[in-house]
């Protein structure tokens, strides 16, 4: 028999853990647990006006040149997936994160963190791609490093590389610089790197294989950026995805962002996966898809030259910048009602059922 | 999708919801039971949809959100031993338990893997014949046939270091606790489609008869829900208390039996804690004591975990339909996702964490 009405009425209630004692996996997830990082222990350390920018990429003046440096670490886990591998993803991550401030990458520095044990194959067919990527992007590779460590202390094989890259005089993109009326355009469907790792990962078997989207930006930038200058920022969405990227932009702007959820292109197979382990492709991370927020005199050419190159054929008008709700974006769902895209705290995790 | 994109099809969501307004004549306070409804609900903003005359409420069904503090208490107890590998879904890594969650037992040094189906954690126990294997088997009578079958594998293997951390919560009783209590608002109910698509909705005829209130099984696509609404309405505009299945390309009367046999073959009703709730007699599953060898609190000496969880959040007038998450004084300011006060703001289908990654604009503004 049910118990009596009063013993559901019991409140129970953990008590909450701060989230500064430890790091944790959702640390390094690209959303509010990394930005909470990076504001609490990384900028106080560091502060300096290069760095407070807090885009992709510093920009800093040389004897009147202006250079991108970049910096990124990779820790992918299978090495090798469908659509690329570890060695191809460094270079074009830092080669992106250049791009998105409008530089033209240059060179690169290679660093391999290598655990005890790896095949010898397996590195030499991950330094091919490596190189392979780089001479197709017209990047040099010009310096490096390596460390080995102690079996059980790496997970096969970490890579950094760090990239440098000139920026013309009037190219002037930042996180800040989004307004009320601003466009925002997608470069293609979102999910695909994602969950082509996750599927390799867990061994799930599909029709067709899903191919991560993992290619070099720059030239696609290149060719909106001879359209316009007018376009305010540009980022690439990985960690985190479209999600955590328009949040971040919304509140370094303090502008609302609102989406249209009808207009984000993602692909079957990718849609399948994310209903199948309940996960939300606007929180999967992509490696060869930007966004640009852009004055919406020129997003129309834009979108154009954007349609006119192999990485934007899928280019679409994905919603606008507004002045309401300042720091929040929002979406009009497919049935018209409207609802908050929040920036999640650590890693998406999938649903019990 | 084929197969889903015409259940979230906006001309036939609209139409639904005209229908409902035509018809409700008097103000209605309707429940979805499970967390994956809710969801859904939030997500596509489909309260919006309805006229002022439908109130919905959401029920205690996320099976994350309702899992005892004791039994998270238990699992951290145990993955933080070395020998031990500590299996689970992955939406269970972040509930706060006492002092830690699994994830920073994880950051400690613990063996926390994540699986999506509950056979994994077997292969795991194969794979790892020196290490002592617990699988947090967690959930309604949705996953209690899988978490079953583990069970029963690794029996028929006879693996030794395979063991599981059973709290299994099951949906007719919990309902019936909520409504025979006196602060009762709920007027129709929407039976979850997954708990029905495994046990049939039979069981829920009680519910009809006893309360007098009607009952329709519902699925989880805007399509399913605004259905389910519809039909709800109907009968309580025309006084009727029936039990409609609108969820049919999935549940049928009688439910998946060889799923049914299964959990029966391994589990035993017993009485179950809820968090946010309470105790309610004949609410979960145990092993059944044929299965002792598998049962993680036998296995191990886990002494008496007991956790008494202060009484700050308002989780239980919200999982009992009597307040909405956004009417908690302290909802979005001091209790968030990364910081949840109480068990609906952890899981991703809790009631208030669905509120707040979807709803949150409603308060700012």
């Amino acid at each position: 028999m049910a118990k009596p009405a009063q013993t559901i009425l019991e409140l129970s209630c953990p008590t909450p853990f701060p989230e500064k004692d430890t790091v944790l996996l959702g640390h390094g997830s690209g959303g509010k647990l990394s930005a909470e990082l990076v504001r609490d222990v990384f900028l106080p350390a560091f502060d300096n006006p290069a760095l407070a920018r807090l885009d992709d990429q510093a920009i800093v003046q040389v004897n009147g040149s202006r250079i991108a440096i970049t910096t990124d670490s990779f820790v992918v886990k299978p090495l090798f997936f469908p659509g690329g591998d570890i060695g191809s993803l460094a270079v074009h991550g830092t080669v992106n994160d250049l791009a998105m401030g409008g530089a033209q990458p240059l060179f690169l520095s290679v660093a391999f963190i290598i655990e005890e044990g790896l095949s010898m194959d397996v590195l030499r067919r991950v330094v091919e791609s490596l190189q392979r990527a780089a001479a197709s992007a017209g990047v040099q590779i010009v310096t490096g490093d390596t460390k080995v460590v102690e079996k059980g202390s790496g997970d096969g094989l970490f890579i950094n590389t760090t990239g440098i890259g000139l920026l013309e005089p009037d190219v002037q993109m930042s996180a800040n610089h989004a307004r009320p009326g601003d466009q925002i355009l997608l470069s293609g469907s979102i999910g695909d790197h994602g969950i082509a790792i996750l599927a390799q990962r867990e061994g799930l078997q599909f029709e067709s294989t899903i191919e991560s989207d993992s290619a070099s930006l720059h030239t696609l930038v290149a060719s909106m950026l001879n359209v316009t200058r007018s376009i305010r920022c540009m980022r690439d969405p990985t960690r985190g995805g479209l999600s955590s990227t328009l949040n971040e932009i919304a509140a370094r702007s303090q502008v609302g962002i609102e989406l249209d959820e009808s207009s984000i292109p993602v692909r079957e197979e990718v849609r399948g996966v994310c209903e199948l382990l309940g996960l939300d492709p606007l929180y999967v991370a992509n490696e060869g898809k930007l966004v640009a927020i852009v004055d919406p005199a020129v997003a129309g050419p834009v979108l154009a030259a954007m349609r006119g190159h192999d990485l934007g054929r899928q280019a679409q008008i994905i919603g606008a910048v507004t002045a309401s709700h300042p720091g929040l974006v929002t979406m009009r769902t497919v049935l018209g009602t409207e609802r908050v895209v929040d920036m999640l705290a650590g890693d998406q995790l999938p649903r019990i059922c | 999708m084929k197969y889903i994109d015409e259940y979230r099809d906006a001309r036939i969501a609209r139409g639904l919801a005209k229908a409902i307004a035509n018809c409700a004549r008097h103000n209605w306070v309707l429940m979805e039971i499970c967390g994956g409804q809710t969801h859904t609900i939030m997500r596509y903003g489909l309260d919006e949809l309805l006229p002022r005359q439908i109130e919905l409420v959401h029920g205690p069904g996320c099976p994350v959100c309702v899992t005892p503090l004791e039994t998270i208490d238990r699992a951290i107890a145990l993955a933080l031993r070395p020998e031990v590998i500590l299996v689970s879904y992955g939406d269970m890594l972040r509930v706060p338990g006492s002092d830690l969650d699994l994830f920073r037992a994880k950051a400690r040094g613990a063996d926390v893997r994540i699986v999506y189906s509950p056979t994994e954690a077997v292969t795991i126990a194969r794979a790892n014949p020196d290490r002592k294997v617990v699988f947090l088997a967690i959930g309604f009578e949705t996953t209690a046939p899988a978490n079953a079958m583990a069970a029963w594998q690794a029996r028929r293997e006879g693996l030794t270091n395979f063991s599981m951390l059973v709290s299994h919560v099951l949906v007719p009783p919990a309902m019936r606790a909520l409504l025979t209590s006196t602060q009762n608002r709920v007027q129709g109910l929407i039976a979850p489609g997954h708990v029905c698509t495994v046990m049939g909705y039979q069981e829920y005829e009680a519910l009809v008869r006893d309360f007098a209130l009607p009952v329709v099984v519902g699925g989880f696509e805007p399509v399913d829900l605004l259905e389910a609404i519809l039909m709800l309405v109907k009968q309580l505009e025309q006084h009727e208390a029936r039990l409609e299945n609108q969820y049919v390309r999935s549940v049928s009367c009688q439910g998946n039996l060889p799923a049914q046999r299964i959990m029966q073959e391994v589990f035993e009703i017993a009485d179950q804690k809820w968090r946010g709730i309470g105790p309610i007699a004949r609410s979960g599953l145990r092993l059944r004591p044929e299965f002792a060898a598998y049962d993680a609190n036998q296995v191990f000496d886990l002494e008496l975990i007991v956790a008494d969880e202060p009484a700050e959040c308002i989780s239980a007038q919200v999982l009992q339909g009597l307040k909405k998450p956004t009417d908690c004084p302290v909802f979005a300011m001091r209790c968030t996702p990364e910081n949840p006060l109480g068990a609906p703001m952890v899981s991703a289908e809790g009631a208030c964490a669905a509120y707040y990654h979807y709803r949150r604009h409603t308060r700012a503004s």
